[in-house]
């Protein structure tokens, strides 16, 4: 009972304030969607290397769609938790998918003929990263970066 | 029309053209100032653009011999690792071919981003800014042996009187 | 039935309260206490009418715990201690105990029942005012945090061209971070082309820490700058050699004396004595 009491204080919810859909088919694509990207993180006041740890994230998660994935939709989201805000996107393809995500997560690791930290070095740009993927369906990659984050 | 198109051409620029016939061909304009290449990014690249750029680049190194390549960077608001990769191609490429390449004026959330990435251009030669950039050149230059001309004051700094 | 007897309840809490040790007059005045333990208790009393008493556990405090967060948090900033702030909420308990037992005293099994009830709800509200409690404390602490990381790395334009950023403390990543942009920044600014990081004012240096530093040289080179660390204290030495960690590619001097020497080298600057001919020359 008091579980139930307590808990809208303990977990602080996520709440989406503004929501933004686009699709990336073709490389030309990705300047406007960079742009986008900057305008809402500009919106909530985010400073401008986190800035540009988000968009450069953003822009290394387009660039694997389009290659690996032949394109797909992406999500901007701006959110609240508590009192931080931040800006959250999500990327999804019906690409072949990625058979083994443990090790694509690994720095030094590329299918592709590109450096190999695409998605480790990624990670560490932002605050949250999450990927799921399944063989044959697509991959989905979500990513997390507060203002002050 | 922001840029301004250099009356060079080159077969690789046509190819590139009828790939990509649908978008209108930005041009990055490659400027060449004696010995050196000068090449200032106005606008944050598509890898296209980066692209033609790697190969119009090496294309005029040879076409001029140029000693040195000068990217100026500082209107760049955004180095992912593919650009960083062009980068670092064509300081390579301009290696083989007996060029300096000078990266400069890097943004610093830019510089934070390549190193938080885990990408530090090492092999890369970086400076402040344009002035700098060429001081740097000129050193390097001299030091390799490569200018016959030799200026000694030159390349000192203005701060030792 | 308590309704009927919020005045009375508010009289004898407040003289509860009163009669507590742990009264801090120099924190807050009486009538604001009066102030705020009448909006508590009007919104606590608000639910807990004799139906809502039977069947405490189904009726939403969200309102009173919304206040009661509220009043724990000032609390927290004011300067309170945690125990005042507990024995706050615990002295309702108290008093509404005494009211029950004038009330009920014919009834014991009522009483009893009912003193559970209220003992179980107050329990949870003076867990609620520690959680928030803790939360208005950390939020200070956040606070002073981000003003120490803000004032804790200065950066000294030494001589033209040579930049000092000398770093007290443990370096963490958040921390890097604000060094690493004030000095980029910096360097932008002053257009110098060297930075000296002093860590003589470092602890220690594991491999996180030197990872730091590494990012640091690495951020600087990109924009086009040299940097140099100096500080290096021998226990600093060995542990990096220990560690394994590789610093070969980062010029480190032992003081900052070395490193500024070294700087002048750099940009073949020459400090000499006035009148002072070196005859090598």
């Amino acid at each position: 009972m008091e579980k139930r009491l307590l808990l809208p204080i303990l977990t602080t919810p996520l709440t989406v304030l503004n929501k933004d859909a686009m699709l990336i088919n073709k490389e030309q694509d990705v300047v406007p969607f960079r742009n986008r990207v900057k305008e809402y993180a500009v919106k909530i006041g985010m400073g401008l290397v986190n800035q540009t740890k988000l968009i450069t994230a953003a822009s290394e998660l387009v660039r694997n769609m389009l290659r690996y994935g032949n394109g797909g939709e992406t999500i901007i989201e701006v959110i609240s938790k508590g009192r931080e805000n931040g800006i959250r996107l999500t990327f999804s393809d019906k690409g072949p998918g990625i058979p083994n995500i443990e090790q694509a997560m690994k720095d030094g690791f590329s299918t592709g003929k590109s450096l190999g930290l695409g998605l480790p070095g990624t990670k560490r740009l932002v605050n949250e990263f999450d990927i799921k993927s399944k063989v044959g369906e697509g991959t989905t990659v979500m990513i997390i970066k507060w203002k002050n984050g | 029309m922001p840029f301004l198109f250099w009356n060079w051409k080159s077969g690789k620029r046509d190819l590139s053209t009828k790939i990509f016939n649908t978008a209108k061909m930005e041009k990055i304009p490659i400027l060449k100032m004696g010995q050196f290449l000068l090449v200032t990014i106005q606008i944050d690249l598509y890898d296209r653009l980066a692209l033609n750029l790697e190969a119009d680049l090496i294309q005029m190194v040879r076409k001029t011999e140029a000693k040195g390549v000068l990217i100026d960077i500082s209107a760049v608001t955004i180095v992912d690792s593919f650009m960083g990769r062009i980068i670092g191609n064509i300081a390579n490429m301009c290696k083989i071919m007996d060029a300096e390449t000078i990266v400069v004026g890097m943004q610093p959330a830019v510089a934070i981003t390549l190193v938080e990435l885990g990408l530090p251009l090492t092999g890369v030669h970086t400076a402040l800014n344009v002035e700098r950039g060429m001081e740097l050149l000129r050193k390097k230059i001299l030091f390799n042996g490569k200018e016959t001309v030799a200026s000694d004051t030159d390349y000192t700094l203005d701060s030792s009187e | 039935m308590f309704l009927r007897k919020k005045k009375q309840i508010i009289d004898l809490w407040m003289k509860n309260q009163m009669a507590d040790a742990a009264l801090r007059e120099d924190l807050m005045s009486n009538e604001d206490i009066r102030a705020q333990s009448e909006e508590l208790l009007d919104a606590l009393l608000r639910k807990l009418t004799d139906e809502g008493l039977k069947d405490i556990d189904t009726i939403d405090f969200g309102e009173v715990f919304e206040i009661l967060g509220g009043i724990s948090i000032t609390r927290a900033r004011q300067g309170f201690s945690s125990r005042e702030t507990g024995l706050y909420i615990y002295s309702l308990k108290d008093t509404l105990m005494s009211i029950l037992q004038q009330e009920l005293k014919d009834d014991p099994i009522q009483l009893y029942e009912v003193s559970m009830k209220i003992g179980r709800l107050i329990d949870t509200f003076g867990i609620v005012t520690f959680e928030t409690f803790i939360k208005g404390r950390e939020e200070v602490i956040l606070r002073q945090t981000d003003e120490i990381t803000e004032i804790s790395t200065p950066v000294i334009r030494i001589w033209d061209g040579i930049l000092a950023l000398p770093i007290i403390g443990t370096l963490d990543s958040a921390r890097t971070q604000t060094v690493m942009e004030n000095l980029l920044g910096e360097i932008v600014n002053t257009g110098s082309s060297i930075a000296i990081l002093d860590i003589s004012g470092v602890p220690a240096v594991d491999s996180l820490v030197a990872q730091h530093l590494i990012k640091t040289v690495s951020a600087t080179r990109l924009m086009g700058a040299e940097c140099i660390i100096s500080g290096i204290r021998p226990e600093i030495a060995q542990t990096i050699v220990h560690l394994g960690i590789d610093l070969s590619n980062i010029i480190t001097k032992s003081t900052l004396e070395n490193a500024l020497k070294h700087a002048f080298s750099i940009l073949e600057l020459e400090v000499r004595k006035k009148g002072f001919v070196n005859k090598n020359i």
